[in-house]
């Protein structure tokens, strides 16, 4: 009946040494999109097969990716921010940055669509007529990726939505999934990329009431943790997936990606296309 | 409520045919939330049994510290060990960030003072109401001691049952300094947050009903085990 | 017994004061090797106090005691039990193992001797039982087994009988008498007259924390020293 410390310290000793006994692995740090779409479900296991190499993902906002970054937790990021992303390479946090995919943001709202945004193909017009008609906004407000790209529309819309949070505009600091559930149940708006909403199961009412403009194209990047900075970071290791990444059969493997019947992510790696300081 | 009927006959299948991620995930809650319950239980035992038996200058201000810490919020533990554990912290070499252990240390600090706290307030009114027993018997402090743990075993197994509970529901700490990185990190809460977030409310939902399932397997175990030791003396 | 009985012990102006109140005052008395002393006053009086003062679990303010010697052990040569017994939650038999595992006896010993004093005290049959299910005699009784069970030199009860049936406090003054008989010295105190009047050959009388009376009980009985003695012997002394 009485605990016996030792043995339990000792057990616990073992358990934890099992752990970091396990083959060598990296960690990515990604985006909230990504894992919510199930797109690592599908591809690590490929990454396995092919380069031996375990990739522990950790996903999160664009912007606490990149922070994870910078303080050395992640061995290569996968992002969707481009300024950010072109920041830390300049900062010297991270190098050799590779645009390996894209997919595209997409206005989701009620099917009812109070503010009738539907109707157009311009995202900022779209977002000026739902400011208009102070129709009820969802925003991420966790400054993610897709949080960053709403903010650039509506500043884009000449639209300072902060200054009516509370009121039409909500500030959620959510993820994406959290942030569509809490969409669907107030009947609001929200920007969302297509891979989240492909594999969101709680829609509700909500529908893709806008895609296609070009403003709304949205990039992942590849970047790579300088070594330099954190001297234990597996750059090794962490090369050897970027490049089976943009390796012809690791982009195909992205294209084949299927997410009810659509392709929530385009490979669209090309050698000369690439940012870094390296 | 349809989430919810469909969410129960969820649970039955998973748990029917023993999916493997799901018994991979509720082997790892397990796993975690036990080590770190045997680490904070031992610690906060021990502290509540010095702070029963000695006193010494800012021993009060200990114990309302303790005591104030029971209802820590995990998500700023959570973040205090990141920030700690990050390779930019000052334990960043011991490189532990994104796994398991990470998850049992934010744990342990949730636990300790629960543990601590609860167990200290057991032993002192035992203290109380032994102490001249004790005193007559000419038992030195650390003799009277073990008695005492001994004595309020069934008390001190409550407040071990509320420890595991605080650690296999919590998800804040957890999440944070864990990253629910599949096969590593992934717990059963962490797992019931992701699949929220994925829309797949069923699915969390009957994650949801087998968390709480565990608890009461477990609660129910200890609770035959005390009823059969209390009717064999004690 | 082998060993030498650390009686008599010399009480010499015992006095206990917690801050301007004083508790008791001045008391000196001699506790003998044998017999019952019977430690009488109304509620209040200081009794509990005086025992705990001999006992050692108290200091007193001034005053002190002498033992005949002092053994390293002092405290495990006496036993004390508490108006409501302090009973482990663990077996009757359990409770008694306790002490005599505390005191460094071997397992087979102890359970020989367990055996002997639940036969000696009645509570052979409750042996298996949860200690702190019995009724409140039976507690008074396993308690005193096991303060009894360590063969001290001396014993201390405070108010064994209160709170008793008729039939249970006289199971518990048979069982006094017993342990006096087996050589150990029995110090009681009590408020219940016809209690003392039963068991004790010596009585101590105590009044608002001062010794009133000191001597054989049969002379106490019957012609009390003073007029608070008297009183007392009436029923007329309430505190």
């Amino acid at each position: 009946m009485r605990i016996r410390p030792l043995v339990l310290v000792g057990m616990l000793c073992s358990l934890l040494q099992t752990a970091h006994a396990e083959d060598p692995y990296i960690t990515l740090s990604s985006t909230t999109s990504t894992q919510a779409s199930g797109f690592f479900d599908y591809y690590l296991p490929l990454v396995k097969a092919a380069t031996g190499i375990e990739v522990r993902v950790v996903a999160v906002g664009s912007g606490q990716a990149l922070k994870l970054g910078e303080q050395g937790d992640a061995d290569v990021l996968l992002v969707h921010d481009k300024p950010g992303e072109l920041a830390f390479v300049a900062a010297g946090h991270g190098h050799d940055r590779r645009e390996v995919m894209y997919n595209d943001f997409i206005l989701v709202g009620p099917a009812s669509d109070p503010a009738k945004v539907s109707r157009g193909k311009d995202v900022v017009q779209a977002l000026k007529t739902i400011a208009d008609n102070a129709a009820p906004f969802a925003s991420r407000a966790d400054d993610s990726g897709t949080h960053r790209t709403e903010l650039r529309l509506w500043a884009l819309a000449g639209v300072n939505a902060q200054a009516a949070s509370g009121t039409w505009y909500k500030e959620l600091g959510a993820g994406m999934g959290e942030t569509l559930n809490t969409a669907a149940g107030l009947e609001s708006y929200t920007l969302s990329d297509r891979a989240t909403w492909l594999g969101f199961g709680n829609r509700g009412t909500l529908r893709v009431l806008l895609e296609g403009d070009p403003k709304l194209f949205n990039q992942y990047s590849l970047i790579l943790v300088s070594k330099d900075r954190h001297p234990h970071v597996k750059a090794e290791a962490a090369q050897r997936f970027v490049d089976y990444m943009t390796s012809a059969a690791g982009q195909a493997a992205i294209a084949a990606f299927k997410l009810g019947g659509e392709s929530p992510f385009k490979a669209n790696y090309s050698a000369s296309v690439t940012n870094g300081s390296d | 409520m349809d989430e919810f009927s469909a969410a129960a006959s969820l649970a039955f299948t998973l748990l029917a045919k023993a999916d493997p991620t799901l018994v991979d995930i509720v082997l790892r809650s397990l796993r975690v939330s036990l080590s770190a319950l045997a680490i904070a239980g031992s610690i906060g035992l021990l502290l509540a049994a010095l702070l029963t038996v000695t006193r010494f200058t800012g021993r009060t201000l200990l114990i309302i510290g303790i005591n104030a810490a029971m209802g820590l919020p995990p998500v700023v533990v959570g973040l205090a060990v990141y920030l700690l554990l990050s390779r930019a912290g000052p334990l960043g070499d011991w490189g532990l960030l994104f796994s398991p252990t990470a998850m049992v240390i934010a744990q342990v600090v949730l636990l300790t003072p629960l543990i601590c706290g609860l167990a200290r307030q057991t032993l002192e009114d035992a203290w109380r109401e032994y102490g001249e027993l004790f005193a007559s018997l000419g038992l030195n402090h650390f003799r009277a001691l073990c008695t005492l743990l001994v004595e309020t075993r069934y008390s001190l197994l409550t407040t071990l049952l509320a420890g595991f509970g605080r650690a296999i529901s919590e998800v804040g700490a957890v999440l944070i300094v864990g990253g629910n990185i599949a096969h590593v990190t992934r717990v059963m809460t962490t797992t019931i947050a992701m699949e929220t977030s994925r829309g797949n409310l069923a699915l969390a939902l009957a994650l949801g009903f087998i968390l709480i399932l565990l608890a009461l397997i477990i609660n129910a175990g200890v609770f035959i085990t005390r009823e059969i030791a209390q009717r064999q003396g004690g | 017994m082998a060993r030498e009985s650390i009686l008599p012990l010399r009480c010499e102006g015992l006095s206990f004061r917690v801050g301007d109140l004083t508790l008791l005052q001045e008391v000196s008395f001699t506790l003998g090797q044998t017999g019952v002393t019977a430690v009488l006053g109304p509620n209040g009086a200081g009794k509990t106090l005086l025992l705990k003062l001999c006992h050692g679990l108290l200091a007193p303010s001034a005053g002190h005691l002498q033992w005949r010697y002092r053994p390293a052990d002092l405290r495990m040569r006496q036993a004390m039990v508490f108006q409501k017994p302090i009973l482990l939650r663990r077996s009757v038999a359990a409770n008694i193992e306790y002490v005599l595992r505390v005191r460094g006896m071997s397992r087979a010993e102890s359970d020989a001797r367990t055996h002997e004093m639940l036969r000696l005290t009645g509570l052979a049959e409750f042996a298996a039982r949860p200690a702190r299910a019995l009724s409140g005699g039976e507690q008074q009784r396993l308690a005193l087994a096991r303060a009894w069970a360590t063969a001290p030199d001396v014993l201390f009860l405070d108010e064994p009988g209160a709170n008793l049936d008729p039939a249970a406090a006289r199971a518990v003054e048979e069982l006094i008498c017993t342990i006096a008989a087996s050589g150990t010295k029995v110090v009681l105190a009590t408020h219940d007259l016809a209690q003392a009047r039963r068991t004790a050959q010596d009585v101590l009388f105590l009044h608002r924390g001062r010794l009133r009376a000191a001597g054989a009980a049969t002379d106490f009985f019957a012609s009390p020293p003073d007029e608070t003695a008297a009183a007392f012997l009436r029923g007329e002394l309430y505190w």
